[in-house]
């Protein structure tokens, strides 16, 4: 078993397989997107529980299905379940999955009290993954997709997205 | 012809599935109201808003529809429940067909359905029925964001231009006689309550009234007096509109039953 720092188990065998699958919208494993709920082998039977971040996210049919396909590739027989209790929260991405959010250039969420903060513009806390400043503002609190907040720099112009804090 | 059978009404006989659509179809309604602004919103970003909002909606919807479909059995399916109901088998209130008209429509129709579905949702996570709470705690967290959108909008438009503020008081006057259908229990609200399934509605009207109220005041709008108000919907009699909206909405599986994409 690996256990994840959402303290959710993975079985040995089957963690490199799921974290080779990415969110089809964002490249972030839906491991450090903390998707996986549960991933246990039974004989050959892998058995994987998977939770929706958003309620209407379009990707979640299409996840189960790759999770699927890259078991099966793997040679394991797939049992996949999509569970929504408890509820996806933003708290379950690792460390690796923010470090990935940013690399794509996705600001990763921050804490909840700051995020209230962020998207109600009391204060300027948000990074600029552009130049680094914090001098930044929100453009609108639904951006590309429903997880999403748009903000712009207002030192260096640049728009980015800030993953909001679901809790 | 097959699908004249798909056609035929469910079973009456499920309060639970009846509690179901009394939930969801309000939002699946509104949703697709939402959805009509794709492409069509004021700016780029309420457009983007707007979209994602109905997206959340259509998503809690199909948790809903596909609980209420492994109920009735018979291999019906969340789509089923969709695009092959009647308009009289569609329990919504009537707040949520009322035609997008103007932006001030538009919000004040979400702000008026955002402030009840989160009292609504936040009784319902203590349901006894495990799904429909786990549907509840899940929807919530969305429709917190959702509720803070629309009342922002209220207080942008209230207190904005004396334009916006004229549209936005007219919407609310004209909207004001559907806000109160909410807390109408039906047969199977009832049903549903004394069962330790759903919520006591009646309970939930003052503390709406007086969050509303507290919105408005700060979007320097007036709070409408009004007397009667507009019921019906939740019992499957619907405005005019409703025809219009449905046979836009199930118009693909009509013509072609069983499509996929
Ligand atoms: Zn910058």
């Amino acid at each position: 078993m690996v256990v994840l720092e959402n303290k959710v188990e993975i079985d040995k065998k089957l963690f490199p397989v799921l974290k080779a699958v990415n969110d089809p919208e964002i490249p972030v494993s839906i491991i450090d997107m903390g998707m996986v709920r549960e991933a246990v082998l039974e004989e050959n039977i892998a058995k994987v529980k998977i939770t929706p971040t958003y309620s209407g996210c379009p990707a979640t049919d299409m996840i189960a299905f790759d999770v699927k396909m890259a078991l099966e590739q793997a040679g394991f027989n797939p049992e996949v379940e999509s569970v929504i209790d408890p509820p996806w929260t933003t708290d379950w991405i690792t460390e690796e999955g923010k470090k990935a959010l940013e690399k794509f250039g996705i600001v990763a969420p921050v804490d909840a009290t700051s995020d209230k903060k962020a998207l109600m513009g009391e204060k300027h806390i948000l990074k600029c993954l552009n130049c680094g400043s914090t001098h930044t503002e929100m453009v609108s609190q639904f951006g590309s997709t429903a997880c999403k907040a748009q903000f712009r720099c207002l030192d260096c112009g640049e728009p980015f997205d800030y993953f909001k804090c679901l809790i | 012809m097959s699908n004249t059978e798909k056609i035929t009404p469910y079973p009456k006989a499920i309060d639970k599935v009846e509690f179901i659509y009394g939930i969801a179809d309000s939002s699946l309604i509104l949703a697709q109201r939402l959805s009509e602004l794709t492409g069509h919103g004021p700016t780029l970003e309420t457009d983007m808003a707007l979209t994602n909002i109905a997206l959340d909606l259509f998503g809690q919807v199909r948790s809903y529809y596909q609980y209420a479909a492994k109920l009735i059995g018979d291999n019906k399916t969340e789509d089923d429940l969709a695009f092959f109901r009647t308009e009289r088998e569609f329990k919504n209130v009537l707040l949520v067909e009322i035609p997008n008209k103007d932006f001030a429509y538009v919000i004040g129709k979400q702000f008026l359905y955002d402030q009840f579905h989160y009292l609504l949702l936040r009784e319902l996570q203590k349901s006894e029925d495990v799904t429909i709470a786990a549907i509840a705690r899940k929807s919530i967290k969305e429709t917190a964001y959702h509720k803070e959108f629309s009342s922002n909008w209220i207080k942008r438009l209230g207190d904005g231009t004396e334009e916006s503020h004229k549209r936005m008081q007219t919407a609310i006057d004209d909207l004001w006689k559907y806000s109160d259908e909410f807390f109408y229990p039906t047969a199977a609200d009832k049903k549903m309550l004394e069962e330790g399934v759903g919520v006591n509605l009646e309970e939930l009207r003052k503390e709406y009234r007086s969050n509303i109220a507290e919105v408005l005041e700060e979007a320097t709008l007036e709070i409408p007096e009004l007397e009667y108000f507009q019921k019906g919907g939740k019992d499957g009699r619907h405005t005019e509109h409703m025809g219009h909206l449905l046979s836009e909405m199930q118009y693909m599986q009509r013509t072609y039953p069983g499509m996929e994409w």
